[in-house]
Parts: C-alpha cells; structure tokens; sequence
C-alpha cells in the first residue's frame, strides 16, 4: 500500500518536473478539457491525448510503469462505469444478450477516457511536490483574494493532506494489522459484512487523526505560524519558456481536437448538402 | 538575565482543578535542564507553558525580557523559545525537508536569500546537510526527529524544549539526538529537555523532578538523585549507573554517592 502510486511526488530533475506548477496544473486543466471534448473520431482524438501524455513522461523522466500503476487504483471505478455502460445502454443493435454495438463502443470511450484523465492527473502529481502544488493553486487561485476567498489558508490545508496521505496509509496498515491480531476478518463475506468490518479500522483512524491534527497545530504554532499576513515564501515560481512551450502544445491538443468535432459536422452538413 | 525566568506559575486545564502549581525556576545561557517526573505530573502542560501555547493563569514568564503576560510579545517568545514534541510525523508539514524547514522562517516574514543560508545553518546543525531536497517520508525515527529540530533551529532560538523528543526513537536514533543537542549547547542554546530516560538526565547541569504539578526535587544530578527514597515515591528510579553504583556499595566496594557513568568509571579506576 505504501507505494501508493496516485498522488505521490517522483523526484528528479527534468523538463518537465521544472516547469512552473501554476502552468502545469493550468495545462492539466486543459488537457482534461481536451480529452472531455473528444466527441468525434474518437480514435484519433484519444491517440492525440495519449500521445501528449506520452510526450509529458518521457520529457517528465518519470517511468512508464509509475505512470499505468495510477490506473491500478481506479481500476474498480473504471470496470464499474464500463459495466453501466455495457448492460443499460439500450441504443444500437444487439450484438451479445442485452450489450449493443453503442454499448459496447460507449464503454471503451469511458474506459479511455477515465484512463488518459488519471494518466494526466497521476503525471501531474508525480512531477509536482505536494508544496508546489499548493503554491500552484495559491497562485492560481490569487484573484480570489478580491472576494475574501482565503487563498492561502485553502493552499496550507491542501498541502498538508497531501503531506498526510502516506502517514495515514502506513497507519491504516497498522491498525489493520493490529485488528487482525485480534481476529477481525476483513477478507470473507460479502460486501456489507467487509464494509462492517472496517468501521474499527475507521475509528481509530479518526481519532488518531484528530490527535495527529493537535500535535500539528502545536507545532505550527510553535514556529511562529501566524496565517498569511508578513509570511514570506522561499520557493518563488518563474514563468519560462518551458511552460510557453508546454502552453502552446495542450492549447494545440484542444485545437486539432475542436477541429475534428467540427469537421464532422462539416462532413454531417455536406452530406445533408449532398442528399438535398 | 537569564535566558528564562519562571515565577510562580500556575495553570489550570479546567476550574478548580490546577495542573501547574507555583514553579519557578529559571534557565541561562547553553544551560542543559532536565524535567523529569510520572505520567500526567505536567510536563508537557509546563513545556507549552514556556513559549506561549498556553498562557498561565497564575504568575509570570519572562524570555529575553518579554513577558507572557504582555500579548503583542508572544512571537518574539516563540521565536527564542523552540519547541520540538514526541512524534516526528505530526510536527513536519511539508513532504520536502527544506520546504519544511522554510516554513518558520517564511511566518517571520524572512527575505528568500536568508531563508536558504538559515536552512543550511539549520540542516549543518543537526547534520542533515545531504538531505535538503530528501522526503521526510523515507527519513530513519532519528532522522526525521532531526529535521524537526532543524526546523525550530531555523528560528533562531535561544532555548530549545524537547518534549519526550526521543521517546519514539531506538537507542541509535537517541544517540544521534544527544550529539546535537551537545552542539547546540556548544553554541550558546539552552536546551530543556523533558524525558523519562534517567540516563539522558542524568547529563544534564540541573535536574527539575515535576509531581502533581509542582516541583517536587530540583537540583543537580548529583543532588537529585542522591534522594532515592524520595524518588521513589515519586515513581521514579536511579539511572543506571546509579543503581550499578549502588549494588557493588551493598557489595562492600566504595563508591557511594556515584550517579553517572562518567562519574562510576572515574571511582573504579580509583580504586582499581
Ligand atoms: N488538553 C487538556 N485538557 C484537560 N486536561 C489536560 C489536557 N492535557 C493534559 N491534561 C491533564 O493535565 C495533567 C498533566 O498532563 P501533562 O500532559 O502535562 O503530563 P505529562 O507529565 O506530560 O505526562 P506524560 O509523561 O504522560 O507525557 C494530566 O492530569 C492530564 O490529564
Ligand atoms: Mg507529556
């Protein structure tokens, strides 16, 4: 469980990992965007993010097998979906009991779109430390500062469950284990019995958690930790060239995307010219 | 002046019920105090008392001439008064060690090119250097605890208060705890240290013995523990040499009144 791979930080120094995170998370943003607007040639539409994806990793220096183990994790989800798919999609023609051909061809296109959307997000917060991704979003969401929206506070927060995913894992593990000690069996039964079975994983979880939270604010305090008033920031972020080029690629992914949806409708309204 | 001056303070978590009851005492400069005593005689409780995370509700602290009762002085206590607590993993708040370390720095509002030169001074305290772009994630329990100190050193203090910082580490992880703190003391750095390992007290110049909120013995190591009965009644015991010491004395060989082990080896090369 520890090498949880979606939503950890592989370090290492490359193109990508130099990049501005304000700039990354807006690209992965976009490319999100980008693989949500394939309604069209799908297949080309999803080649075209899959080879961004691609491209990101290799100038990422990230290994191919950190970026797939993202999928593992939402492996269910993505069956799940699939399967909705697969049984109640009633359009098209049968081809196999109750699946029809757009059943079918529907599943596949959430299969890949789920998949290239948690291959862009896991390749985000693989190249971008849970700090810098915090200072991202704070940079990014600064506007909102007009509002009163509390920016900084909203970046912290985010930052340091991020930082706490791990200690919280390698504790479930511990307490799973210690719950086993003790004859809790997480493994038989049906669904509900196993979901039962984890509520006293969940509750000393809870409490240690809020045990945990005290001790931080402790410590927080302890170092002067006064909110966003006269803080300075060590890590200050640059917007280069790197993130230009990295802008120019996604904005050129979501173009060649928008002109095949409307290619096929070009195509549509000629055919219907042409029946006419 | 001392670097910290406790008057006769109290504190209470609920009414009429104090946890802290008139203690003072007070600390100078590369002093190395010890507090020790049972579960729930108020250490901690003490230890938040001394950089304002708790304010007393009887009697005065006073750090570098700022005193608790003055609110606008609290951050220039905390920041001559580090603290660093039990648990390595719920002190870190960033997943880079020298985003962590930035982080005290960054809330006294400190220019950029001083933060770095104030994280290299800090990871060169506590001889962590090689790991300023590492994830505390894959740090050793001693490790881990050393960046923490590193990340109240960053500030600066006067005074470091570690609270059962070693109490989850091995004996390696401990050994690496009490080199820094020999060097920090080196440096100036009075360090409070609150354990419940007798061996680590016995190295300090003054021992506090807490019960029930009060200080119960305070003295040197020697003073301290030459009160056996006394600190038996108090849960506590002799650190190991003492208790070697006291053995080979109802053995008939002299060397009585010995509590540590620099202390023991000197009176058996005597009469070797
Ligand atoms: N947040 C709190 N609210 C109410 N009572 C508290 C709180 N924290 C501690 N106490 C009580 O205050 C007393 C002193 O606790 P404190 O944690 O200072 O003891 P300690 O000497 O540090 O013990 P230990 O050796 O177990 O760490 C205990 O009786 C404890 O129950
Ligand atoms: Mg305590």
């Amino acid at each position: 469980m520890r090498d949880l791979s979606f939503g950890s930080y592989f370090p290492a120094i490359s193109f990508v990992h130099k990049m501005d995170a304000r700039a990354k998370i807006l690209i992965a943003v976009a490319y999100m965007v980008a693989v949500f607007l394939v309604t069209a040639f799908h297949f080309l539409g999803f080649g075209a993010c899959l080879l961004f994806v691609l491209i990101a990793t290799i100038a990422a220096k990230v290994p191919f097998k950190l970026v797939l183990k993202s999928i593992k994790t939402i492996i269910f989800f993505v069956v799940f979906s699939a399967v909705l798919q697969l049984f109640f999609n009633k359009s098209g023609t049968v081809v196999f009991w109750v699946i029809t051909d757009v059943g079918l061809l529907n599943a596949g296109f959430i299969i890949a779109r789920i998949i290239l959307i948690v291959l862009g997000a896991s390749l985000l917060t693989l190249t971008t430390s849970p700090v810098e991704l915090a200072d991202g979003i704070e940079g990014i969401l600064y506007p909102l500062k007009w509002i009163k929206f509390p920016v900084h506070e909203f970046a912290l927060i985010m930052s340091i469950a991020l930082r706490f995913i791990p200690t919280l894992i390698d504790e479930t593990d511990r307490i799973i284990k210690a719950q086993k000690a003790r004859g809790a069996d997480f493994e038989s039964g049906n669904i509900f019995k196993r979901a039962k079975a984890l509520i006293p994983v969940l509750i000393p979880l809870l409490i240690s958690s809020f045990r945990r939270a005290d001790e931080l604010a402790d410590a927080m305090d302890s170092r002067c930790y006064a909110g966003s008033k006269n803080r300075t920031k060590y890590k200050k972020m640059h917007f280069t060239l790197r993130d230009l080029l990295g802008v120019i690629l996604v904005a050129g992914l979501i173009v060649g995307i928008v002109f095949l949806n409307n290619f096929y409708l070009l195509s549509e309204l000629a055919t219907i010219a042409g029946a006419l | 002046m001392s670097l910290l001056e406790v008057k006769n303070v109290s504190f209470s978590y609920e009414k009429n019920k104090t946890t802290i009851k008139g203690v003072s005492f007070s600390v100078e400069k590369g002093e190395f105090v010890a507090i020790i005593g049972h579960n729930g005689s108020g250490k901690s409780t003490l230890a938040k008392l001394l950089n304002g995370l708790l304010k007393p509700s009887g009697g005065e602290i006073i750090v570098g001439g700022y005193s608790s009762k003055d609110k606008s002085a609290l951050f220039e206590i905390r920041k001559r008064v580090g603290m660093v607590f039990q648990n390595p993993d719920n002190q870190l708040i960033a997943s880079i060690v020298e985003d962590d370390i930035a982080f005290g720095p960054e809330n006294l509002g400190i220019p950029r090119e001083e933060i770095g030169e104030r994280i290299d001074f800090a990871l060169r305290s506590v001889g962590m250097e090689k790991f300023r772009k590492a994830s505390p994630e894959r740090l050793s329990g001693g490790q881990k605890q050393r960046i923490a100190i590193a990340g109240v050193l960053a500030l600066k203090p006067h005074i470091l208060v570690l609270d059962e910082s070693t109490a989850m580490l091995d004996p390696q992880g401990r050994k690496e705890i009490a080199e820094v703190v020999d060097d920090l003391r080196k440096q100036g750095v009075a360090v409070i240290a609150i354990t419940h390992y007798m061996d680590e007290a016995v190295k300090a110049d003054k021992i506090l013995v807490l019960d029930r909120g009060e200080i119960a013995i305070s003295g040197t190591p020697k003073e301290v523990f030459s009160q056996k009965e006394r600190l038996g009644e108090l849960g506590l015991e002799l650190p190991l040499a003492g208790i070697i010491a006291e053995k080979l004395c109802a053995r008939g060989v002299n060397v009585g009144g010995v509590v540590s082990e620099t202390e023991l080896t000197e009176a058996l090369w005597k009469l070797l």
